[in-house]
């Protein structure tokens, strides 16, 4: 009896049946499908719908909570979570606010930098006292709001002056039809998607989260994972926190409160696994659309108040985790 | 491995019962020298109507985050406390015509069975409690101003329903921190001396071997999560009836992050099977006397958010748990 | 290469644990092409040995030579890099990714900076088959079985260029036909000149796969022997320094005379019960005062036997009754209030709750009855945990000590006090003598006897082949999810076990 058909034997036994591959499909795609579903109710009952206006808008409104979603990821994928991104978003608007008047470059990068740094703090804390994720963002979330709001004596900061490449970054248009973010997210996007999927960061990332311990043993340097994924989150955060300041003409230290929740609603709602390991940026972006389409149906519906839609948003996301968890049982 | 359990300890005298449900004495002795520090540096702290002060508005972050430890306590969380707050308040509000307490009846029982439905999601799907509670936290929210005609301000005037908030015992003991006091001996008496107590801290401990040693595992968790809701609804009764108006929108907000600092820095571990409510009364007493010498130093408020910031890791620092 | 130094050379090793001496002067040298056991009881610093060898520990002292080079691991990385990798007792892999990444986790093959996926396919590929394996690269690991897993741990190791490979209790969950495939895995790995070091508590392995062996007892060397000619008795007195005649004078474990062989008074009988392919029609029957044991691999659903009957599993169907009533059994507690009571192989996962007392942890399970109007009495539990530290013996500074600083074999006790102190009809025992000191195993062994000396119903489920033939009076042997065989009276021994085990279908 050779190995092989030792081996093939036993795990023909292990197979997984039909059942359960089309579960982890469903799990893993399912959201993709009721986008498309959403979509095609969209098309069939709202003659605004499929309109490149409209379609740009809600690309545009949802851009910065896709950044912030899209960071989110690969702190998600670690197995970890980011409580402060709301509130370092508010941080980069009320620095870039503040630093608008010197170029979008200089406003930008400061913004970013400072946002960067304290999501590094985040990871170090994190990856070097061990103290769980949730705590220690939670902290920043509110050591940051604090700073925000004390650096601007609770005020709002607004733009002054006509700062043409700081107000390009919220409001300008590629080509007289494409909005600015909607840009940067598409190219926040395949980036994040080349990092996770074709560079060894990217696999350490999912290393981290599927078994610290393993990935660990096997030699991998996890606190620099750590420690990156929330610098990461924190730039990207920064990055949304930027343009939101640039759209709105000011720098609130208020801006992105419940940011966090959303962030972590649409990730899940995409399919990635809040115990870490298992998901994908693309995943994140069909959660974050697919969000973004249904408040935008209820919109073009015109009749349903702002309360009824946190209604449906709490209960959209519940249906979608109970779904979600059923199908990856039958795995 | 086997190979650490089975190394030879040094007979420990020390390690009883008691210690694991004392606080920490980190916590204890930075809530003593907070109050120290105050007494010496801030006028009028030291006096009798200011610690008053202190305790009606540490009050519904007190019970929430009572609530909270016993859910923590079992491995849980619950985010969804400021929201079911907002709901209690606002049933309340719109049933108060039908008298005080069958008012308060009706709001706490919509927030106990919400709470339990929070419990049974978790419980028998065997989902993150971070992520239903999350959808709860918004749906909650949506509800309540649902509930109250759009978030809308309901004020009214209603003196056995004010009696909750607003009045005093004996001229001298404000009723919410009297609901507070009794609350929290009751809850230390839950905790420590019930079987309800046990099987709570046993299902975070280890919840196979609570299973297996005939626990009902999900019948424990629906009851956290029920007990958190109702202690969230009486957090918002109080709140409404000292302001004399329902706030839908308003209530609560983010006091779930309160009360879990609260809980935290107390001692409570967040991985469940350790929880303390002395200590959990510390650590929002800690955040309380943190917002109120600030305000009294006349101190911006953001500042005292750092400050709490700063806390939290650093206490939480301290009572990470030990590994070679 | 040309050196005549050995692989690896440990001289006077030395770890410390918070004041606890773990490891002291320890010596171990293991050449090229050679595959040396460690063994020793629990204690005797095996695995803190290899976790020095292989940079997850730093040691406190003494000095290690990789060919005649001093090296100083500072992580497992350092380790791996030199050429010694470790793969552990649970599987450390990553479940949710392919085999190849598996394999090529941290150092993945890349083409202008970005992971080249079809060359690292590729080379996975080559590896596992220069092994003998035929496994798909692109595989999810989480889809196959846990004999593949374990070779892809290998494969790893091998494809780091490993010099040394530490296999710590690599057949704890295999199956004996995989067991099979591992050895010939080493074999080419050792014709390659592969240093292995080989851990593992089944002597019948230690002999078909070792040379030499080295024995640990208490953190100290004890000896290292070639294993041929050496006997299995010496090899066990020199792990329990003990003499050998010593060891002659009574049986191996501490179980009494066999019962006698008749049926006893039914207790406990199960009819037909089915659960997916996991059981297939088990029907057993126990008797009051009887020590019915139960054999079988990993696997052949022995301990499914056990959960179904405590109702810690739902059975699709069959049913079980208790002393003739039948019992409706939707979880544990179903089972418990009925009288059934059951020990899980398992302390860790599903015994002990680690962060509380003796105390809480033995009374677990009785809250229920110590308790009116809600509240537990704390004399009540005393008086229990006064009783049974006294009766088992267990040693702990006060009732109020935390559990998890107890021995395993203390540990062991507290959870069979947790069981014996509801006073239960039938008690169900999941490998009771498993990972304990040698001590506190026969404590254990003599006290399942004097149990069903009272008259309790015994099912006592073990892998130790000794301790079943000696204590059973019937022996049901697991294979497949079925009864395979039931032995009674003479038919006992340990031959006739292994033999119902083996048979196929």
């Amino acid at each position: 009896m050779s190995h092989s058909e030792t081996l093939n034997e036993i795990n023909a036994g292990a197979g997984r049946s039909m059942r359960a591959k089309i579960g982890s499909f469903l799990q893993q795609q399912g959201a993709l499908i009721m986008l498309l579903l959403v979509c095609v109710i969209g098309f069939a009952r709202y003659e605004a719908f499929l309109t490149p206006e409209n379609l740009l808008n809600v690309l545009r409104q949802n851009s910065m909570l896709g950044l912030v979603a899209l960071g989110m990821t690969f702190v998600i994928l670690t197995g970890g979570i980011d409580l402060s991104v709301g509130a370092l978003l508010a941080v980069a608007g009320v620095i870039a606010a503040n630093l608008a008047d010197r170029g979008l470059l200089v406003a930008l990068s400061a913004a970013i930098a400072a946002t960067t740094f304290l999501g590094l703090i985040n990871g170090l804390v994190i990856a070097k006292a061990r103290i769980q994720p949730f705590i220690v963002t939670l902290a920043m979330m509110i050591a940051a709001r604090g700073l925000a709001l004390a650096a601007t004596g609770e005020q709002s900061v607004r733009i002054t002056g006509a700062n043409e490449s700081f107000n390009w970054l919220g409001r300008g248009l590629i080509g007289d039809f494409l909005p600015v973010p909607i840009l940067i997210l598409i190219i926040a996007f395949a980036i994040g998607w080349v990092v996770l999927n074709h560079t060894r960061f990217g696999r350490n990332v999912f290393a981290v989260g599927d078994n610290d311990e393993a990935a660990r043993l096997m030699g991998l340097n996890i606190n620099r994972v750590t420690i990156a994924v929330y610098a990461i989150s924190g730039a990207l955060a920064g990055l949304a926190g930027v343009i939101l300041a640039s759209r709105l003409g000011t720098g609130q230290p208020v801006a992105g409160i419940g940011w966090e929740l959303d962030a972590i609603a649409a990730v899940v709602i995409g399919g990635t696994l809040l115990t870490g390991g298992q998901g994908s940026v693309l995943s994140t972006l069909v959660g974050v659309l697919l969000l973004g389409v249904i408040f935008n149906l209820f919109n073009l519906e015109g009749q349903i108040s702002p309360w009824w839609q946190l209604v449906l948003r709490g209960v959209i996301l519940l249906f979608v985790v109970v779904v979600q968890n059923r199908l990856t049982r039958l795995g | 491995m086997a190979e650490a359990i089975t190394q030879p300890v040094a007979a420990k005298r020390g390690s009883s019962s008691f210690a694991d449900y004392a606080p920490t004495y980190g916590a204890a002795a930075a809530l003593v020298l907070l109050i120290l520090a105050n007494v010496f540096l801030t006028p009028n702290f030291a006096a009798l109507d200011n610690f008053r002060n202190i305790l009606v508005q540490v009050t519904p972050t007190m019970l929430v985050a009572v609530g909270m430890t016993f859910v923590i306590a079992t491995g849980g969380i619950d985010l969804s406390v400021g929201s079911l707050m907002a709901i209690a308040s606002a049933v309340a509000a719109v049933s108060l015509d039908y008298g005080a307490y069958p008012a308060i009846l009706a709001a706490l029982a919509v927030v106990t069975l919400i709470g339990a439905f929070n419990g049974w999601l978790i419980a028998t799907f065997k989902i993150q409690p971070i992520i239903v509670t999350l959808a709860l936290l918004i749906a909650g929210r949506g509800v309540a101003q649902v509930i109250s005609n759009g978030g809308q301000l309901i004020p009214f005037s209603n003196p056995s329903f004010e009696f909750w908030g607003k009045d005093s015992l004996f001229g001298i003991l404000p009723v919410p921190v009297f609901v507070m006091i009794v609350i929290i001996g009751l809850a230390i008496f839950v905790l420590r001396a019930t079987i309800f107590g046990r099987h709570v801290i046993a299902v975070g401990g280890n919840e196979n071997a609570a299973r297996l040693s005939g626990i009902s595992v999900n019948r424990t968790k629906i009851m956290v999560y029920a007990l958190s809701g109702l202690l969230a609804g009486i957090a918002g009764l109080i709140y409404t009836a000292r302001l004399g108006a329902s706030d839908a929108s308003q209530v609560g907000q983010t006091i779930e992050l309160d009360a879990i600092a609260a809980t935290v820095v107390g001692g409570t571990a967040l991985t469940g099977g350790r929880a303390t409510v002395i200590g959990t009364v510390i650590g929002a007493l800690i955040m309380q006397i943190i917002t109120t010498s600030f305000n009294m130093n006349g101190i911006k408020f953001s500042y005292a958010l750092v400050i709490k910031a700063a806390i939290i890791i650093f206490v939480v620092y301290l009572q990470r748990p030990k590994s070679h | 290469m040309a050196n005549n130094e050995p692989l690896l050379r440990m001289q006077h090793i030395r770890k410390v644990f918070s004041g606890v001496v773990a490891l002291d002067d320890v010596n171990f040298t293991l050449e090229r092409g050679e595959v040396h056991s460690l063994v020793g009881e629990n204690g005797a610093g095996k695995s803190t040995l290899i976790k020095v060898m292989t940079g997850a520990y730093n040691r406190d002292g003494g000095e290690m030579f990789l060919e005649g080079v001093p090296v100083n691991f500072r992580a497992p990385e350092d380790a791996q890099h030199a050429g010694v990798v470790a793969v552990y007792q649970e599987v450390n892999l990553l479940m949710f990714r392919t085999v190849a990444e598996n394999i090529f986790l941290g150092r993945e093959p890349r083409r202008f900076g970005l992971i080249d996926w079809s060359k690292m396919n590729r080379e996975a590929g080559e590896i596992l088959r220069n092994l003998g394996l035929q496994i798909d690269p692109k595989a999810v690991l989480g889809s196959l079985n846990i004999a593949s897993r374990q070779m892809i741990a290998i494969a790893r190791g091998v494809s780091l260029g490993a010099k040394i490979l530490v296999l710590d209790e690599p057949t704890s969950s295999l199956t004996e036909r995989e067991v099979g495939l591992l050895y010939d895995v080493i074999r080419r790995l050792k014709a390659q000149g592969t240093g292995i070091v080989y851990i593992s508590h089944r002597f019948d392995e230690l002999y078909a796969v070792c040379d030499k062996v080295t024995v640990l007892r208490d953190g100290k060397y004890i000896a290292t022997r070639p294993l041929a000619g050496l006997e299995r008795i010496d090899l066990i007195c020199l792990m329990l320094g003990k003499q050998r005649e010593d060891l002659e004078k009574k049986g191996a474990t501490a179980f009494g005379e066999h019962h006698e062989a008749q049926m006893p008074e039914p207790l406990l009988e199960t009819e037909n019960l089915t659960r997916g392919r996991r059981l297939k029609n088990v029907s057993i029957k126990a008797g009051r005062g009887e020590i019915l044991g139960m054999a079988g691999l990993l696997g052949s659903g022995r301990t499914e036997v056990a959960r179904a009957v405590f109702g810690a599993d739902e059975v699709d169907a069959g049913k079980v009754s208790l002393e003739g009533k039948p019992l409706n059994l939707r979880s544990p507690s179903d089972a418990i209030r009925a009288g059934i009571a059951f020990l899980s192989e398992d302390r860790k996962a599903e015994g002990i709750i680690p962060e509380w007392s003796v105390r809480e942890n033995m009374t677990l399970a009785a809250l229920p009855a110590l308790t009116s109007l809600g509240v537990v009495s704390r004399a009540k539990q005393n008086e229990i945990v006064d009783k049974f530290m006294r009766r088992l013996g267990i040693k702990a500074s006060s009732g109020e000590q935390k559990i998890r600083e107890l021995s395993g074999g203390n540990q062991q006790k507290v959870l069979l006090a947790r069981w014996l102190c509801k006073n239960p009809k039938f008690l169900i025992l999941d490998e009771p003598t498993r990972g304990i000191d040698i001590g506190a195993k026969g404590e254990i062994q003599s006290l399942i006897n004097e149990l069903a000396d009272e008259g309790l119903g015994v099912l006592m489920i073990s892998s130790e082949l000794e301790e079943l033939v000696e204590g059973s009076s019937r022996i049901v042997v697991m294979r497949d999810g079925e009864c395979a065989a039931e032995l009674r009276g003479k038919d006992i021994s340990q031959d006739a076990i292994i033999n119902a085990m083996a048979e196929t279908n």
